[in-house]
């Protein structure tokens, strides 16, 4: 067996709005800025769906009524810590299989009183199938930093 | 959709489409009306008669259509009051896109132009 690692995605933007704004944003708002393209189902998304509880789902809601899973919620720590599941593998698939899921931790921390500092890492990517793929995936696509961008736009626009 | 340019990007090397619709798939949206079907069904699950209002061609045809993307399994349908409303299946695998190639995932998709129906949905 390889022993080698799939490196972690990381990605940081600070954002200039106060804590509990941007932790509001980014769970029950997510709608507001994860892009309409980037999904999986075969339908076309309605929006994105993050449950706001630790065993809470994350998926797309299609515009025709399906739902797709994204991963679950391992940790809810508002207002400065969330855990989530990342079960989508190289084959654009979710697998419900809790072994093969890689996690997402985002912390938020004050940068001052209007300001945010949010901090993402990608990790355990090789415990999906084909991981390497979904590393190269998202990196295409400007990787954590270009999606934290868009979130740290919607919630400045959102005050 | 105009014609689509087929990117080695959206052909996947392993096709794990294969396994859920076989060499059927393929078949099936070679017809350019039965990609238009899809396309539209991408949008919004849709009534025989909702599709048939969109695209130049008759009722029977798109029932007929619809009739052949379902035994393909490509399709599915459902009753919602008097209507029968047809959607994508299977909702969350790896589908096609109306060119007939996989889509490889979610940050090489293509978005899809907005659609031109007369009634705007409430978001």
């Amino acid at each position: 067996m390889s022993p080698s690692t799939i490196p972690p995605l990381q990605g940081t933007v600070t954002v200039s709005v106060p804590i509990d704004h941007a932790f509001r944003v980014f769970t029950d708002s997510i709608h507001t800025w994860w892009p309409l393209q980037y999904h999986i189902g075969q339908a076309d998304m309605d929006k994105p769906i993050l449950e706001p509880r630790e065993g809470g789902r994350w998926y797309e809601q299609g515009v025709d009524g399906s739902e797709c899973d994204w991963g679950r919620v391992l940790a809810w720590e508002p207002l400065h810590r969330l855990v989530l599941t990342w079960q989508i593998n190289g084959q654009w698939q979710y697998d419900p299989n809790p072994d093969h899921a890689s996690q997402i931790e985002v912390r938020f921390t004050p940068d001052g009183p209007e300001q945010t500092r949010v901090e993402l890492e990608h990790r355990l990517l090789d415990r999906l199938v084909d991981g390497q793929a979904i590393r190269e995936g998202l990196q295409s696509g400007g990787g954590w930093t270009a999606m934290l961008e868009l979130f740290a736009k919607a919630a400045a626009n959102q005050e | 959709m105009g014609v689509t340019r087929l990117r080695e990007d959206f052909v996947s090397g392993s096709l794990p489409f294969v396994d859920t619709y076989g060499d059927a798939g393929l078949g099936l949206l070679g017809d350019p009306s039965r990609r238009a079907i899809f396309e539209l069904l991408a949008r919004r699950a849709s009534s025989v008669g909702e599709l048939a209002e969109q695209l130049p061609i008759s009722r029977p045809a798109v029932s007929q259509h619809l009739r052949v993307l379902k035994d393909g399994g490509l399709v599915v349908s459902e009753a919602q009051g008097t209507r029968r409303v047809y959607r994508l299946n299977p909702p969350c695998a790896p589908g096609w896109t109306a060119s007939g190639t996989t889509r490889s995932g979610l940050f090489r998709r293509p978005p899809r132009r907005p659609p031109s129906t007369p009634n705007k949905e409430d978001r």
